[in-house]
């Protein structure tokens, strides 16, 4: 087995017993990089800076330095800003912008020992869910390369698949972690709306941007996420909220746990075999000493049309920025997608329309979120499928906008309620990866790592 | 309401061509009619959720600290002059 | 026909730091783009987080205005696109702003209703240039995300005294209040009159009205809206409605132009301001914002008439700027022990022009005390005679711009000789050198 398949968990057992080096370590990673190029799931990668890091990381390792990621490569979607590494946001308008200050989320695991091997392809401005809007060329799924890898998210999910790094960040603000994990057979979390800063992230939509991490098993995303977590004095939008002690939930099994299961998102449109599997993994479950319930959440059919108000809304005016004066190339730069969504989103906002659409909107997600409130006072947890298909083919679903947007049906109810999902791997359908979403309260990430674990044997 | 794309794209400070203009509107349309599904359900008496933290009064104190020097400030920017960015001129 | 004129006026605050990032709000003389960082340049990534102190001092403002201050108030963005304006919008307040619903009682009577009184944040510095025969827009962010507060007034105001009269006392209240030096000249005071004109015998208001920017200085207020004013009659004369637009005061013609119509420019989208969380006050924080108003100019004003016997003139004059009031009050409970009369102390400040940062009060009773031993003689009488003397003795000026300065000793020997009574020297020195200059 080649180094590069390990778990984060595994390599740094590995790394402290001196079985083998950051640097082997990071070398394997890039070798994948190099072999998977077809892939395109990165947009820069950074060999010299990487292997220069390894290379300390190894001398901190012979002085017993006891970091939680020390020499351990990672890779971060092209949407977060590293200082003085080129950042592109998967656009044209940023091809050349070298950011002057680094996300919080950089810092902390850069302090945490982390070593960046490159920044990974992106749906452009974090606009889509199949991996096939970047401007730097399409992202390729690494289990059948004419399928899409799902997106926005679409290299940091790849780059973890394809072993080209133990770990990779994201951002999900319609189902662009928990979506692509499922169609790339990774780990995929979707933390609570705040738990996470978002300073220093290009930002999407700005009530909606969660920030998460695709890693290869439960384990290595509760590590992950004690390290991402807490308050950043930077962001008003993070609480003071404690972080959990997530290891402590790993091993808890689900005995007791109450499962909820909402039948909105059993219905026609979803594929009767994903239907099936997710139904087996239940069934596992309850073997464990889950209890299931059946609930309803009566507002999920306009959650996809509350959100396309919404996220295009803020979309709009956080794209306002990129006028070309401080920074950047001009705004003809700007691909269809995202000049799609800031026109609906200026639309919506505008005078005569905003009451008839944007403050609509923001009353039906008052209604979203508490059908969730209302089923978490019965349940510890709620398990749905990710996507109603199967991954499609690249260029299925690019003609027609809207089909596309349709397929974040199942995701994007967190983003609107602000809780936290957790996607997992259940199996494999025409030799395509399948994943199943777990989604809690408020801050009870333990609680999914607590159910997802129980799912990886599943 | 069919959506008016020139006067939307002039208000997003978009420059768009005809044929630009002539896909966008279609395809603009299709995901309006889709969203008015929101028209069927009655939220008059039901309140708007800005902020999905339930925070409030986060604020900071009044302490001044470091900021960018003038050559980090300028340093992505393609025209710049005697430590300003530089435009054509505006009216 | 009647004006029909509300007014718009923004204070810039005296923060240490800017609205929402601790950048350094100390902008004024900076070298360009020195006092910028990723929030307030607009960079990709970067968050907002509200500086408490502009808060408070905003609200402190609107209750100095006798505003209500609700209590769950929230930032909203403005969204326009123009280059000194970083994220292509302005975080600002819409829906429910800080304060509503003041008034302001003016010297001629009338009480002036302030509809808000609200934050947001300033914009960049823009100057136009022409570089190698090129022009070009030049900007500089220094300024970019400092506190702004915001007042707006009911178009209650019919003519431009009463502009003038407000626009001092809100200076003087921002003054008090240590939040702001409201210095128009220095733009931390920045006036946008919305004027129009209705006939006579017509009720409601016009439907029509003229935003007039770019008034920079005390001087052009009454100008600028006098000119606007006389613009507007005409066109009405002629049975046609001025164009609702905002125009610019332009100092060198003298007159309001035209700015280039932006059509589109009034449709802001405002929506509320997601990444940062709402205010919410309780009754205890309400409380004690009030007690930390100081006593405000007009109760002050009041108060010293009534408790030194004082005349409106010389009261007015004492309670300008606290820094003089506060010194007056001291100076006043110092002399008691002397038999000083508060009369007494108010004369030889205002005449003698006393700067409190010169002379402590202790040393000044002293100063009172023997001018009281001494004859008065008025300014102008002093200042004809010291010009006599400079006259008849050319070579004192020419000595002192050489640098003699004990020529000076001299000088008042010669005035005093005219004088023939005994004066208060230091004063006579005093006027002597004003002379010389």
């Amino acid at each position: 087995m080649s180094l590069n398949t390990i778990s984060i968990k595994q390599a740094r057992e590995g790394l402290s017993k001196k079985k083998f080096s950051s640097e082997e370590l990071v070398n394997a990673c890039l070798f994948e990089i190099k072999k998977g190029k077809s892939l395109n799931a990165f947009i820069t990668v950074c060999e010299k800076e990487a292997l220069e890091k390894a290379r300390l990381s190894d001398k901190k390792i012979k002085e017993e330095v006891d970091l939680p990621l020390l020499g351990i490569p990672i890779s971060l979607k092209d949407i977060y800003l590293t200082k003085g590494i080129k950042t592109t946001a998967g656009s044209r308008i940023l091809e050349d912008y070298i950011p002057q200050y680094s996300a919080t989320v950089v810092k902390n695991l850069e302090d945490a020992g982390a070593i960046i091997v490159g920044k990974t392809n992106c749906d452009a401005w974090a606009h889509g869910s199949s991996g096939e809007n970047s401007d730097y060329g399409h992202t390729k799924n690494p289990w059948n390369e004419e399928y899409v890898p799902g997106g926005s998210s679409s290299g940091s999910a790849v780059s973890v698949a394809a072993n080209m790094a133990l770990s990779s960040t994201g951002t999900d603000t319609g189902g662009s972690i928990r979506l692509p994990a499922s169609f790339c057979n990774v780990v995929g979390l979707k933390p609570t709306y705040g738990r996470v800063s978002r300073y220093g992230i290009v930002a999407m939509a700005s009530s909606l941007d969660s920030i998460g991490h695709f890693t290869k098993n439960v384990d290595d995303s509760a590590l992950m996420l004690s390290i991402t977590a807490g308050k950043d004095p930077n962001d008003a939008t993070t609480p003071d909220n404690k972080v959990d002690a997530y290891e402590n939930y790993l091993n808890k099994g689900v005995k007791n746990i109450k499962i909820g299961i909402p039948k909105e998102y059993f219905l026609e449109g979803l594929d009767k075999r994903i239907k099936e599997k997710i139904k087996n993994s239940i069934k596992l479950l309850e073997t464990q000493g889950a209890n299931i319930e059946y609930i309803s959440l009566p507002h999920t059919q306009y959650a996809v049309a509350c959100y396309y108000i919404i996220q295009p809304a803020e979309v709009s005016s956080n794209l306002a920025r990129y006028d070309r004066i401080r920074y950047g190339n001009d705004r003809s730069f700007f691909g269809d997608e995202a000049k799609r969504r800031i026109m609906l989103g200026t639309y919506v906002l505008s005078s005569g329309y905003y009451d008839a659409y944007y403050k609509k909107a923001m009353r039906v997600r008052t209604l979203v979120k508490k059908d969730f409130d209302n089923a978490f006072k019965k349940v510890d947890v709620i398990i749905t499928p990710v996507s109603p298909t199967l991954p499609w083919k690249i260029g299925e679903k690019t003609s027609d906008p809207l089909a596309m947007y349709l397929s974040d049906i199942y995701t994007v109810t967190a983003n609107l309620a602000g809780i936290p999902g957790l996607s997992v791997p259940i199996g494999f359908i025409d030799n395509l990866p399948v994943g199943m979403q777990i989604l809690g309260p408020h801050f009870s990430e333990g609680k999914l790592f607590q159910a997802g674990k129980a799912c990886e044997y599943a | 309401m069919k959506i008016n794309v020139k006067h939307v794209a002039k208000l997003a400070n978009l420059p768009l061509s005809e044929n630009e203009e002539k896909k966008f509107e279609k395809q603009l349309n299709e995901v309006l009619s889709y969203v008015k599904k929101l028209n069927e359900k009655d939220v008059k008496n039901i309140k708007e959720t800005s902020q999905i933290t339930e925070l409030e009064n986060v604020t900071r104190e009044d302490n001044s600290s470091f900021s960018l020097t003038q050559e980090e400030a300028l340093s992505s920017s393609k025209k710049n002059h005697n430590g300003m960015f530089k435009i054509p001129k505006i009216f | 026909m009647k004006p029909v004129i509300g007014l718009e006026t923004h204070i810039e605050l005296k923060t240490k730091s800017k609205m929402f990032c601790p950048c350094s709000a100390d902008y004024f003389g900076k070298k360009p783009n020195t006092h910028t960082c990723p929030v307030c340049l607009g960079l990709p990534g970067a968050l907002p987080v509200p500086n408490k102190t502009a808060i408070e001092w905003c609200v402190m403002l609107g209750m100095a205005l006798n505003c209500d201050i609700p209590q769950f108030s929230k930032f909203d963005r403005k969204n326009y696109f123009y280059p000194d304006l970083p994220k292509g919008y302005q975080i600002s307040q819409y829906a429910e702003p800080f304060c509503l619903k003041g008034s302001i009682k003016l010297d001629s009577g009338k009480t002036i209703g302030i509809t808000r009184v609200h934050m947001e944040e300033d914009t960049g510095k823009l100057i136009h240039e022409s570089i190698d025969g090129q022009d070009v827009t030049l900007i500089d962010f220094n300024r970019s995300g400092v506190p702004l507060v915001e007042i707006v007034t009911q178009p209650d105001f019919d003519n431009t005294k009463d502009v003038i009269d407000y626009l001092k006392k809100l200076q003087q209240i921002a003054r008090y209040l240590d939040i702001s030096n409201a210095d128009m000249e220095k733009g931390d005071m920045r006036l946008e009159p919305n004027i129009s004109l209705q006939k006579k015998g017509k009720t409601g208001l016009p439907n029509y009205k003229v935003e007039v920017k770019n008034i920079n200085s005390f001087r052009f207020v009454e100008k600028s809206i006098n000119y606007e004013i006389d613009r507007q009659t005409k066109i009405l004369n002629e049975g046609k409605t001025p164009t609702q637009e905002t125009r610019g005061w332009d100092e060198n013609k003298q007159k309001t132009v035209t700015q280039r119509i932006k059509e589109e420019s009034s449709d802001y989208r405002y929506f509320p301001e997601p990444d940062i969380p709402p205010v919410r006050w309780t009754e205890l924080q309400i409380t004690n914002y009030k007690l930390q108003i100081p006593e405000l100019p007009d109760k002050k004003l009041h108060r010293f008439i009534k408790q030194y016997q004082l005349n409106d003139y010389d009261a007015e004059i004492l309670t300008r700027e606290t820094i003089l009031a506060d010194y007056f009050e001291e100076t006043v409970t110092l002399g008691k022990k002397y038999g000083l009369t508060p009369k007494q102390i108010v004369n030889f400040i205002i005449n003698r022009r006393v700067d409190p940062k010169n002379i402590l009060p202790a040393k000044l009773i002293r100063r009172v005390i023997s001018a009281g031993k001494t004859d008065e003689i008025n300014d102008e009488t002093l200042r004809k005679i010291i010009k006599k003397v400079l006259k008849e003795n050319p070579k004192i000026a020419e000595d002192y711009k050489k640098g003699k300065t004990s020529v000076i000793q001299f000088a008042i020997g010669q005035a005093m000789y005219i004088i023939k009574k005994k004066i208060d020297t230091e004063f006579l020195k005093k006027l002597i050198i004003e002379e010389l200059k």
